[in-house]
């Protein structure tokens, strides 16, 4: 076990990797040279070479369709998306090419890409650089997608991700780069994609998160009067249902903490899920935690005020607990339209 | 070796196989306009009569390895490459037999033991991920190849520009084969495109880019040979630009209402298995008897193709769940 910051974790991931399997290639925009925008590939070009840590133009759908292209014929290429967004541009080749080869070739083909992107807001990047866009990938069967919440699950999930067979899109939220916390490397520490963790274990409640709102989570619920059951769900698509059902069906209560804009957020899809299949052991309704319907705004308390910090979350299970209904949200839901 | 494979070589090797396989393109094409209008295909299908030089010269050029990119406007790039017509038909008609199972359809064509790569029905899709085959290659050592067909319509997109600068600036061995048929979709090249020679946009990519006749399947096998060549040897990307006529509209519907009297006609002069033909026969390789026996397998092929698929079954329902993840 060693302590490194997430995007160390990161770098160790791809550089474990890349010794284990000469067919695994890096790319992206200054991944190569600098080391990364967030130093999360820091020393690759000097250890594997330039064959095999490339830097990009800025172009995403030249190198995304590239990656597709030589993943499909052989290569395990992790191509990095800077800021989610830039995936916009290139979308595409992962949901409608990646996605579908294999389906589309019988099986004959298969395309193991790695797509990293970080994501998320709080560091005052505004509008266009502080999205989560997951949702983007829902309705496009084909591809998995996984989010790090930690130094851990970065370094566990990146390697799955990589040994992974389908196209895997794995969102780093970018608050977390920093973070620093033991980690525990080796093929032992590979995750398996498909399956939450229970990050602590409870009787009252069951709180889920995704990426950035595991820690959220555990900070905000750090000291309560209650015993709640902390998952962190690690792969969205596909999602832990048995994991999130079993837990649910020991505390009746469900509460989702997405830092995504609430309409059609994946709570909304666990929510209709659990509501459907565990109706009789419900014993409220499921509460869904999110950001606001809005474009993520710069200045410091509006974007303070968007995010579901761990102030906000704590207030808002508490009150949950305490009357059995849904509370009202610290933002202004008739002003954002909902 | 497969069938697919042996296919590939007779067109490799010999020329009078090339009038063949342009031959059973043509009347591939022909039968399957006919089948959806007798209604016993649905769905939609984009043909490619009068580029059928075009389509054998790019695989008369290539080896099995190498690796294809190509359109949805690809029943002749898949039959040149070595697909078998009841697999094409097949996979046209939505029948178990069809190269991927009848979950694909007319725009969906893929087998990697010809270097096929599932077709694209997104404009310009390919063109970066053969840059990206290109890079396995290249990361590799091998000394393969990765080619992109595509249509003038998909030069104005950006995946065009990047797959380009990106197959440069890595100098990745790949050959981008503009098949100029003259309209992208409904639109005649000059309403969308503001150069007269697409291959000029290699100069932005510090490429080498040519035109050459693709009616002339002579000229298309010397001339993506070359590039190929170049390729292998670690020279890098080439831009062709093969001028050739697409004789039907764009899609099934499409009857072409927008294409100027006397253009059709024009082009057909030129037809490019007509003038192959008479070539072959002018250098005496081919003899008129000759000529009525290879016409006569392949409409009895086609014809056989027809019969086989019309009476495999359709998919199992369950099919359709198979396959979505590795």
């Amino acid at each position: 076990m060693t302590k490194m910051r997430m995007n160390q974790a990161i770098s160790k991931a791809l550089e474990d990797e890349m010794k284990q399997d000469e067919t695994v290639v890096i790319f992206g925009e200054d991944i190569a040279a600098a080391g990364g925008p967030f130093k999360t590939s820091d020393g690759l070009l000097e250890e594997f070479g330039a064959e095999r840590v490339r830097d990009t133009p800025i172009s995403e759908m030249g190198f995304l369709g590239a990656a597709v292209g030589a993943a499909a014929t052989g290569l395990r290429p992790v191509a990095e998306i800077m800021f989610i967004e830039f995936l916009g541009v290139a979308l595409d080749q992962l949901v409608t090419e990646a996605a579908k080869f294999h389906y589309l070739s019988s099986g004959l083909y298969k395309v193991p890409l790695t797509i990293r992107a970080s994501v998320g807001a709080g560091l005052g990047f505004g509008t266009q650089h502080s999205q989560t866009l997951e949702s983007w990938l829902y309705g496009c069967p084909g591809v998995k997608l996984a989010a790090a919440s930690g130094p851990q699950s970065a370094y566990s999930l990146l390697r799955a991700a990589i040994r992974d067979e389908n196209p895997v899109l794995l969102l780093e939220p970018r608050v977390l780069y920093s973070q620093r916390d033991d980690v525990v490397t080796g093929d032992s520490a590979v995750a398996e994609l498909g399956e939450a963790k229970v990050v602590s274990f409870g009787e009252d409640v069951t709180v889920v998160g995704f990426g950035s709102t595991v820690s959220t989570i555990e900070t905000a619920l750090k000291e309560t009067t209650f015993s709640a059951e902390i998952i962190d769900l690690q792969t969205l698509i596909p999602w832990d249902r048995e994991t999130v059902m079993n837990s649910v069906s020991k505390t009746g209560k469900l509460v989702l903490v997405e830092e995504n804009p609430k309409s059609f957020g994946w709570g909304a899809e666990i929510a209709a899920t659990i509501s459907t299949e565990l109706f009789d052991v419900l014993k409220a309704p499921v509460l869904r935690i999110t950001a606001p319907d809005v474009p993520i705004p710069f200045a410091k308390d509006l974007e303070e005020r968007y995010l579901p910090n761990s102030t906000y979350v704590k207030s808002q299970i508490e009150e949950f607990l305490s009357t059995g209904i849904l509370p009202k949200t610290w933002w202004h839901e008739q002003k954002a339209g909902i | 070796m497969t069938r697919e494979l042996d296919r590939r070589k007779e067109i490799s090797e010999d020329r009078l196989f090339r009038f063949e396989r342009m031959l059973e393109i043509r009347l591939f094409e022909d039968r399957v306009q006919d089948l959806f209008a007798e209604g016993l295909v649905h769905g939609t299908t984009h043909t490619c009569q009068g580029q059928e030089a075009v389509a054998v010269g790019i695989a008369a050029s290539l080896r099995p390895t190498d690796t294809v990119t190509c359109t949805y406007r690809g029943h002749g790039v898949a039959l040149a490459l070595g697909l078998t017509p009841e697999s094409l038909l097949g996979e046209i008609m939505g029948r178990q037999i069809g190269s991927v199972g009848g979950v694909g359809g007319s725009m969906h064509l893929a087998l990697p033991s010809i270097g096929l790569l599932p077709t694209f029905a997104i404009v310009g899709a390919g063109i970066p991920v053969a840059a990206g085959a290109a890079l396995r290659h290249q990361v590799m050592k091998t000394d393969d190849v990765a080619l992109a067909v595509f249509g003038d319509g998909s030069t104005n997109i950006g995946a065009f520009h990047e797959g380009l600068n990106l197959a440069s600036i890595w100098n990745l061995p790949v050959v981008f084969v503009c098949e100029n048929n003259q309209y992208g979709e409904y639109s005649r090249i000059e309403k969308t495109t503001p150069i007269k020679n697409i291959c000029e946009r290699a100069v932005s990519y510090g490429m080498p880019g040519k035109k050459f006749d693709g009616q002339d399947v002579d000229e298309v096998v010397a001339a993506v040979s070359d590039a190929v060549e170049v390729a292998r040897s670690g020279n890098g990307p080439t831009l062709l630009e093969l001028e050739t006529y697409r004789y039907a509209g764009h899609s099934r519907a499409d009857t072409a209402p927008y294409r100027p009297e006397g253009e059709f006609d024009k082009w057909y002069e030129r037809d490019p298995i007509n003038t192959f033909c008479e070539r072959l026969k002018g250098e005496g390789t081919l003899s008129e008897s000759k000529e009525s026996e290879i016409r006569k397998i392949v409409d009895q092929r086609i014809e056989a193709a027809v019969e086989t698929v019309k009476e495999s079954p359709v998919p199992e329902v369950d099919s359709m769940f198979n396959n979505i993840y590795a």
